[in-house]
């Protein structure tokens, strides 16, 4: 314990430098805009700013792209309180009662509960991160490639069972993206893979053309001719301190979406959607007065705000410990990471102290940022929602193209992108979930790599796989969650999954 | 019955097809030692399987004719500005590709007042240069024309 507050003190060493603190900053901002603006969700906004972030040391690098990521969160409430429009998807469950609350004239005090419960979550989550994340690292460092092939295997079924919808579409999309992650050179033989004499291929699809074009350029292809939003309901500074009974009501709602939250964080998927989701579900399941929720229900808010934020504290977890990724949004921090040369996973901690704790500690100082920010300016980053979508949107096409462009200096990047964007907003049209790809691809040469590997140590033998208790355990847990998500196909029923997937789309059960 | 499950699976199983013709290329291996070629065409195997049990299991989803397809030709139209600017990017160079699309989109297709489209073409080409390029040392191509 001495020792975590000697490494957190080194952190705040780090954290409190004027430069790390402008980033901090700068990132809360930036995600608090990216959370308001409908149809620029954190994983667009954290990639378009990633060649902003060439030009910085890794620490602050980090700093600025995890400010967005949580600012995010932050800003995707006001617009579904003010609007009725989720900011960004992890929002969609705070429109139902956030929404009833301004119409009953209670903007201000849902808006000041959604910031309260998102900063109690944050920091409390970021203590999370810190005590979990480095004993897991140590545990990490044990693992060999026939461990390390179960749990990506796993983090990749995890994935499909945990969005929304049908689990066999998930892992159709979750193939699809390991198909897409075998372009470029095999780092066994140096053979070319699917390059087609495209030289800029040789180093495979890139993580920032795949995620910008499906979900920055699918976004903006699927709102292509939409009419202009709705009224804003705008509340008065004043009402913005909510009452005795709504602190009250609030309470336990913040104090249970804060651990599950974290905790869906940590599980690979998209987890602060899901978090959300759950959240929401238990507090109408605990509520003594289940009616009130969709009328204005204070927990409604409360819950759901604090369990997305928690959930972006548990998701750099996995990302940090073990340098999995957890969901597209860590995968795109991990790629600006590895742009740095930094290479996050077990000995990150022990090699790069400053930069992990300063991480942690600026993540402290950019929730207090976050809430100064939100509740006294809540009314300016509304007005943001008066740029007509006309120009927003030709902007996001400029911003796209650059933060493509940024990262090789390629043109062919662009091109997949391209491509990417029209693939996501097909795939929108079908109903097909388009994280799991995007994870697919990071995961495909860890899990071709670890496969191969361990087969060359086992002298082929493919028992290696379960004679070794980690990943017998691991994929024993792989093949039961496959199972498990094939129940709801056989039955035939609505199970979580496709009520998460109902919710997503507005129709909330 | 044509559905959304169905459309999507069967691409996914002609994909997996195409991945498995183009894994002839690729030296197998053996199954104790795998080659280049075998990790894709296994994956591909993988996704023929999905892609069939999705159009197999398909028939209760969503009509593909019931779909919204509203938004297509703005689309389409937004998709070929940006494989305008993808090709002039090196070609005529950034600031002169941006501001051509930007005229073209917010002008053409949006139809906004000259002096607005101009402003903002004008406004997001250099300034977003001057942004990127000046200030966070991000290069961006410049054109023959020297923009």
């Amino acid at each position: 314990m001495l020792e975590t507050l000697q490494n957190l003190a080194l952190g705040f060493s780090v954290a409190l430098q004027p430069p790390i603190l402008f980033y901090a900053f700068a990132g809360c901002v930036i995600g608090t805009l990216v959370g308001v603006l409908p149809g620029v969700g954190p994983l667009a906004g954290i990639s378009l700013l990633l060649p902003a972030t060439f030009g910085l040391d890794a620490t602050r690098a980090i700093v600025l792209l995890a400010g967005i990521y949580y600012g995010a969160m932050y800003g995707g409430s006001t617009t579904s309180i003010l609007m009725r429009i989720p900011g960004e998807a992890a929002s969609v469950m705070t429109c139902i009662d956030g929404y009833a609350m301004a119409r009953k004239g209670r903007a201000g005090a849902a808006l000041a509960i959604a910031a309260v419960g998102s900063f109690v979550a944050g920091t409390v989550s970021v203590v999370g991160l810190m005590l979990l994340a480095p004993p897991l690292a140590s545990f990490a460092l044990r693992l060999g490639p026939p461990e390390n092939f179960a749990l990506l295997l796993l983090g990749l079924l995890v994935l499909a069972y945990m969005t929304g919808g049908s689990m066999l579409k998930s892992l159709a999309m979750a193939a699809l993206g390991l198909l897409l992650g075998m372009v470029g050179i095999d780092p066994m033989s140096g053979y070319f893979r699917f390059a087609y004499g495209v030289v800029e291929l040789g180093d495979g699809i890139g993580v920032v053309p795949l995620a910008v074009g499906l979900f920055g350029l699918a976004e903006v292809l699927a709102s292509a001719g939409q009419p202009t939003p709705p009224k804003v309901q705008k509340p008065k500074l004043r009402e913005l301190l909510p009452s005795r009974q709504e602190w009250r009501d609030s309470m336990g709602p913040i104090g249970r979406g804060t651990v599950l939250g974290f905790l869906i964080g940590i599980v690979p998927g998209s987890a602060h959607i899901i978090s959300s989701f759950v959240s929401y579900a238990v507090e109408r399941r605990l509520s003594r007065h289940p009616e009130e929720f969709g009328q204005g229900a204070v927990a409604g808010v409360a819950g759901p705000e604090s369990a997305n934020n928690s959930a972006t504290s548990g998701a750099f977890v996995p990302m940090l410990a073990l340098g999995v990724p957890s969901g597209p949004i860590p995968a795109v921090m991990l790629a600006a990471l590895m742009v740095h040369g930094v290479s996050p996973g077990p000995l990150l901690i022990q090699q790069q102290p400053a930069l992990f704790w300063g991480f942690i500690a600026s993540m402290y100082v950019g929730n207090v940022m976050l809430l100064m920010l939100n509740l006294p300016m809540v009314g300016l980053f509304v007005n943001v929602l008066r740029i007509p979508y006309a120009l927003l949107y030709p902007a996001i096409i400029v911003f796209c193209v650059v933060g493509v462009y940024a990262v090789n200096g390629s043109v062919v990047d662009v091109w997949i992108a391209v491509t990417m964007g029209v693939l996501g907003w097909l795939l929108r049209k079908l109903d097909f979930e388009t994280a799991p790809i995007v994870l697919g691809a990071i995961l495909a040469p860890l899990l071709e790599m670890s496969l191969r590997q361990s087969l060359a140590m086992s002298d082929g033998h493919y028992a290696i796989f379960v004679s070794r208790p980690i990943a017998a355990v691991l994929l024993a847990v792989g093949a039961a969650l496959l199972l498990l998500g094939l129940r709801a196909w056989i039955v035939r029923g609505l199970d979580w999954r496709g009520r998460l997937a109902l919710a997503e789309k507005g129709d909330a059960p | 019955m044509l559905t959304i499950d169905r459309a999507g699976g069967g691409a996914l199983v002609l994909l997996a097809l195409w991945v498995l013709w183009e894994c002839r290329r690729l030296p197998l291996g053996s199954w104790r030692e795998p080659g280049p070629g075998a990790f894709p065409a296994a994956l591909a195997l993988v996704a023929l399987g999905l892609g069939i049990a999705i159009v197999a299991f398909g028939g209760r989803a969503t009509r593909l004719g019931d779909v919204d397809w509203r938004e297509t030709r703005r689309a389409l139209v937004i998709v070929a500005a940006g494989a305008f600017l993808t090709l002039g990017l090196e070609r005529v160079g950034y600031r002169l590709s941006v501001l051509v699309m930007l005229l073209f989109l917010v002008g053409a297709v949006e139809r906004r007042g000259l002096v607005t489209t101009a402003a903002f073409a004008a406004g997001m080409a250099w300034g977003s240069f001057y942004l990127f390029n000046t200030l966070l040392k991000v290069p961006l191509p410049v054109g023959p024309l020297g923009f």
